[in-house]
């Protein structure tokens, strides 16, 4: 049951994905992203991170997906705007992506990977809090300074400078 | 019953585990969508009585032949309905056809999936989520993207117009919401949904309910920052500038007819339940009574729960038709100059409340 569910969501994930990558209109890739972004959420609830998961889905869903789609929105007409996939250099793209293809497969399987738990954790966000609040406390300010820069820089740019 | 222990509860759960999880799945969730539509019609007859004693008016009498109820329009809500039901299902001929029809559904199941971690009482929740609270906040935010593909795909000016004004209005006040439950997990240091009620037992001095809302006079303003918020998030009246129909004809929604309307309709209300319910939950103590000492069974549990979750819908209803309507700037001047700083201030408040007094 659980491997059909966890084919499910993998299935769902990289099919929405192909399609965000091959979609003809920049709009129906954005809502594919929305699928992909869910299959992602899925995965993540697999690996007992069931915080995560949640906040995959309220900065990338939430967050930057409406974000994504508000700039398509404000950009293009309403008629829909068809964008070509004109490739470039097709040998030398096969090739680099063939070498990291093959190398992604070689350090994979080299890898010593955690072995799955099996027991549920009772409480997955305490954890992360401590961690953040504790041990990692300076990149976390570091990078909370990082956004409140953006966001300064950001008002700063939109604002009407006569 | 939640989810886990109707699985466990099977007699077959061993020999065909894929079959039991789907039958677990169908038995939580069809109840909840004929909840839903059930509790909808009995809102809309509210609705239409309370805005009419409001206005002094008697509202809905009688429904035509054949169609009387014993008194009072009783059946209004359900020729309503009938009439959903029964109109043409016009898809315009300029809109995008799959977009169109698939935005409905996310708009819905965005409001749907949420009720999977209410808590209805003790025993009643389909699922008592680690992240329950966070989970609702997180789903929430499905519906704007289906808003939005809404406003996109019916290719008309009013239905961008409503679906941009929307996104923005939805987007902003969840900010203000979702510290406002911060402040409640700070307190109760769990985000599970029987975790937050179960913090709020017992009562201060022996008779006012130990509810979060009275923990501390910053609970207090959070729990109104929370409430409006919410109201925000529904796209409720005064909050209902994306589907003004004095300005925009009906938002988002204008192109769309019979059931794919009726659904955005139910999702309006579905989401005003969530959003009541959890203030009930993280504020009003969820199912726990607030007379001491008696009617805390599970059964009165979910009498609580449902009588603090249908106060809080009727003063949704009640602001609906008392306030006037704001305008686009005054709305995100209140979000962002208004609720978000006093909801930080809260945080600050609450954590200084809780190192030295609690």
């Amino acid at each position: 049951m659980e491997d059909l569910a966890f084919g499910l969501i993998v299935a769902i994930t990289l099919g929405s994905a192909f399609m965000v990558v091959q979609g003809k209109q920049l709009l129906y890739s954005a809502i594919a992203l929305l699928f992909t972004l869910f299959g992602v959420a899925g995965l993540y609830i697999f690996m007992w991170a069931d915080f995560m998961a949640g906040v995959q889905i309220v900065i990338y869903i939430g967050g930057i997906l409406v974000l994504l789609i508000f700039g398509i929105m404000l950009t293009n007409k309403i008629t829909s705007v068809n964008i070509s996939h004109t490739s470039l250099q097709r040998g030398a793209g096969v090739l680099v992506a063939l070498s990291v293809l093959s190398f992604l497969v070689v350090m994979i399987g080299r890898t010593p990977w955690l072995e799955k738990t099996a027991l549920e954790p009772a409480q997955t966000a305490d954890g992360i809090g401590m961690l953040l609040m504790m041990e990692y406390l300076l990149p976390f300010e570091v990078a909370s300074l990082l956004l409140l820069g953006a966001l300064i820089g950001a008002a700063m740019l939109s604002r009407n400078v006569d | 019953m939640t989810v886990d222990q109707l699985i466990d509860w099977f007699p077959i759960s061993a020999t065909w585990p894929g079959l039991t999880f789907l039958l677990a799945v169908l038995i939580c969730a069809v109840p909840v969508f004929l909840f839903i539509a059930v509790y909808a019609l009995v809102v809309i007859y509210g609705e239409l009585k309370i805005s009419s004693f409001m206005q002094d008016k008697v509202g809905p009498m009688g429904q035509g032949v054949g169609l009387h109820a014993w008194r009072w329009g009783l059946l209004q809500p359900v020729a309503d309905a009938l009439k959903l039901i029964l109109k043409e299902d016009i898809i315009p001929a300029s809109a995008d056809k799959k977009l169109f029809i698939l935005a409905p559904f996310i708009v819905f199941i965005g409001a749907f999936i949420a009720f999977s971690a209410l808590p209805f009482s003790q025993t009643l929740i389909i699922a008592d989520m680690n992240i329950g609270v966070f989970y609702i906040l997180a789903v929430s935010s499905l519906g704007v993207i289906g808003l939005i593909m809404a406003g996109w795909s019916s290719n008309n000016k009013w239905s961008l117009y409503g679906a941009m004004r929307s996104a923005a209005q939805i987007i902003s006040y969840e900010i203000p919401a979702a510290l406002s439950i911060i402040a409640v997990i700070m307190l109760t240091s769990t985000m599970s949904m029987q975790g937050i009620i179960q913090y709020q037992s017992g009562f201060i001095w022996g008779f006012l309910p130990n509810w979060l809302i009275f923990n501390n006079p910053f609970m207090f303003v959070a729990f109104f920052i929370f409430f409006i918020s919410g109201v925000a998030e529904c796209n409720r009246t005064p909050f209902d500038i994306p589907e003004a129909e004095s300005e925009l004809v009906a938002g988002a929604f204008t192109e769309y007819s019979g059931m794919r309307y009726a659904f955005f309709f139910l999702s309006e209300y579905a989401n005003m339940f969530v959003v009541a319910g959890v203030a009930a939950t993280a504020f009003l103590g969820g199912w726990q009574s607030p007379i001491p000492g008696i009617f805390n069974s599970p059964a009165w549990g979910l009498w609580w729960f449902m009588s603090k979750t249908m106060f809080l819908i009727f003063v949704m209803i009640w602001f609906r038709w008392t306030f006037p309507r704001l305008r686009v700037d005054q709305l995100m001047s209140a979000c962002w100059k208004g609720f978000t700083p006093i909801a930080l201030v809260n945080i600050f408040g609450v954590g200084i409340w809780y190192l030295t007094l609690g």
